[in-house]
């Protein structure tokens, strides 16, 4: 997993509420058997003015100017700032996969859906929770200010503002170890593996048929 | 102390905590996990460039859903990157030895339509799958839940997960549910209530007379769409219903074991006077025929409703999606629901696509015919036994007479990820249990709607009250 400690970086705003998995990665690039280049597919519906399919050169597809990603100033974005329930839907870890692999480290909203919240920590993108008014006023500042840039800093869990407002904001500690050492989830789990056996030995004399 | 059912099954299958805090992340022995096609590759291949193997592959149960075709598969899967995709689970089961229901087995069909069909989902098991609609196991008294692929790839690897405990909800619905209502109808008249987030950061415990009333299947069309409302787990207490519906499956437990089995199911439950986080009560009786109107399952009315007017509410955000969402799928504020014209019917899904959701669509349409003006009928069921039961009872020859196609089984229109979809614009009353922009296929517009409601509106061409057609 990516580590990540502290990034000041150009924010883009995305402002719907109830971003589903479905827009952030639509079905057809599921497909892929590949955990890579699914940054090019990143709200494919709404980046690009026709309908894309596995295989296209995104190069040669026609870019819907109205999208908040496409404009100029947002070019090279970070740090997301999107809305309430951001991420519902399926379960797919495309979905941030193709975030990060399109360059965000950072997704700021009021609140997460669950699988998505959960699924971001296993690869190194950071879920930041704020207040609803804080990310009322980020909306603001974002829009009305070129260039706008925020620092976030996850050993101190804040987000800072060009005019050094500070947010702070709740992390699980072990989420926060794993992320800002990019340890590996499976190998930590494997330190327990007497106790997982232990377990095991014990549930199969209580409850034998789950083992059959 | 008294124990919530969710409290229960947590205990059960805590391993490890990470520190004394009382909220820290857990270690959580899975029992089942259930393995399909789209969420797993990736996994797979990270578990072997480790150099890691399956920790139990007893636990694991393998079926290609998504991408197979619905037509006639003796020809294999013509879209290349998607056979490539079942292909590649194909040669992982193979290769590791993990069981696996393949495209022409009879077993096949929608992951969460096979597990509790075959027994391999139990009561007071944990049960995971690289899919949100897992929190449809929950409906056998399991701690049930949707898991991302580095996810599935730690419960291979470990048989544990890495885990916060959740806040619990209990929904209780007390009454008796009127005629033509359904448990998809109570799923979507919560999610109206609570909103698609109401359920964040809870497991949902639904109980009260009207559930206990529910059989099995409608039991799974709840707390499928759990998810739906934001839980990532929906769970249903054990009861006789439960019981009966496992006896004598193959993966169950038989003569002693059955009995010892038994004996800790019925243990399975919430005690009385357990605390719960939040409580919401409906009354069964209240509860009408549901239709959505938008692209969030929380945009919903009843059969009797209209489209609601973005100008009447306040909050800004609010007002805004609603504004794309009428945009997206062409409809105009204050039209009846029931003047609402339509292209295609889907029946079909994890969400209804077991016998029963099959028996009340075919009772609705027996001797009658699809209207003119839809393009296309599709019966999609839920596994290659419920379609075999499904042609045992003769309803493939109801559907069929009146117009329907009958189909192989799998996700299907669902989420369209085969050759089964809406053609840009087209409006749909489907079955299944989401209504995202683009769900059914770019452009498509969904309305969910019940089993009975979708059989109904195939035949007016609209959308028609199903409690007043006359049978
Ligand atoms: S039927 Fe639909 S919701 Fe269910 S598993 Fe398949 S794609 Fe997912």
């Amino acid at each position: 997993m990516e580590k990540f400690h502290a990034l000041t970086g150009l924010v883009a705003p995305l402002d719907r509420a109830n971003v589903d998995t479905d827009a952030i990665i639509p079905k057809q690039f599921l497909k892929s058997i590949k955990r890579s280049g699914f940054g090019q597919n990143l709200f494919d519906e709404w980046r690009y003015l026709e309908h894309g399919e596995p295989g296209m050169d995104p190069v040669q597809r026609r870019l819907n100017p109205d999208f908040v990603l496409n404009q100029p100033r947002f070019q090279g974005a970070q740090i997301l700032l999107a809305r309430a329930n951001f991420g519902c839907g399926s379960s797919r870890e495309h979905a941030p996969w193709s975030l990060q692999d399109y360059g965000f480290r950072v997704i700021i909203a009021p609140s997460f859906a669950d699988i998505f919240f959960n699924n971001c920590f296993k690869i190194g993108l950071l879920p930041v929770i704020l207040e609803a008014e804080a990310v009322d006023r980020l909306f603001e500042e974002v829009k009305s200010t070129s260039g706008y840039k925020l620092a976030v800093d996850l050993q101190q869990q804040i987000v800072v503002t060009p005019d050094n407002t500070i947010y702070k904001f709740e992390v699980d500690s072990f989420r926060k170890h794993c992320l800002l050492n990019g340890l590996d989830e499976i190998g930590l789990t494997l330190q327990h593996a007497e106790k997982i056996r232990q377990f095991e030995l014990k549930r199969k004399a209580e409850q034998p048929w789950l083992f059959a | 102390m008294q124990q919530t059912l969710y409290d229960k099954l947590w205990d059960q299958h805590w391993v490890h905590s990470e520190s004394a805090e009382p909220d820290s992340m857990a270690l959580i022995y899975i029992d089942r996990h259930l393995v399909h096609e789209v969420t797993s590759p990736q996994a797979f291949e990270s578990l072997k460039l480790a150099g890691r193997k399956p920790w139990r592959l007893s636990s694991i149960l393998a079926v290609a859903d998504h991408n197979v075709p619905t037509t006639d598969r003796s020809y294999g899967i013509h879209d290349p990157i998607s056979r490539l995709q079942v292909d590649t689970l194909d040669q992982n089961c193979d290769e590791l030895g993990i069981t696996e229901f393949k495209m022409n087995d009879l077993r096949q069909g929608i992951v969460h339509v096979i597990g509790p069909e075959q027994g391999a989902t139990l009561p007071g098991m944990t049960v995971v799958c690289g899919d949100s609609h897992t929190s449809t196991h929950g409906a056998f008294g399991c701690l049930a839940f949707g898991i991302g692929t580095s996810e599935v790839e730690h419960v291979l690897a470990t048989q544990c997960l890495l885990m916060k405990k959740s806040k619990v909800m209990n929904i209780t619905v007390e009454g008796e549910l009127g005629f033509g209502v359904t448990a998809k109808d109570i799923a979507l008249a919560i999610i109206g209530k609570i909103g698609t987030a109401g359920g964040t950061g809870y497991a949902i415990e639904f109980s009260g007379s009207a559930i206990r009333a529910l059989s099995m299947e409608g039991r799974m069309t709840l707390c499928n769409m759990a998810i739906e409302a934001g839980a990532r787990a929906g769970m249903v207490a054990v009861d006789d219903i439960t019981i009966d519906y496992i006896k004598g499956r193959p993966f169950a437990p038989q003569g002693e074991l059955w009995d010892k089995a038994i004996t800790y199911w019925r243990t399975l439950h919430s005690d009385d006077g357990a605390a719960f986080d939040r409580e919401i009560i409906l009354e069964a009786a209240q509860i009408e025929p549901q239709v959505t109107w938008g692209t969030s399952p929380e945009m919903v009315t009843t059969i009797d409703g209209v489209v609601p007017d973005p100008a009447a509410v306040n909050d800004e955000v609010k007002r805004h999606d609603m504004q794309q969402a009428l945009k997206y799928m062409g409809l105009v504020a204050n039209t009846p629901i029931q003047q609402i014209k339509l292209d295609k019917v889907f029946i079909g899904s994890c969400t209804n696509s077991r016998i029963e959701d099959l028996r009340a669509a075919a009772n609705v349409i027996k001797g009658k015919h699809v209207a003119a003006t839809i393009k296309l009928a599709l019966v999609v069921p839920g596994s290659g036994l419920v379609k075999k039961q499904a042609e045992e009872e003769g309803l493939d020859r109801i559907f069929r007479a009146a117009g329907f196609e009958w189909r192989e089984p799998g996700c299907s229109m669902c989420l369209a990820m085969n050759d089964d979809r809406l053609e840009s614009g087209e409006r749909c009353a489907s079955t299944s249990n989401r209504n995202f922009e683009g769900r059914q296929g770019p452009g498509g517009r969904t309305h969910l709607v019940s089993p009975a409601m979708a059989a109904a509106a195939a035949v007016a061409g609209h959308f028609v009250d199903v409690r007043k057609i006359n049978n």
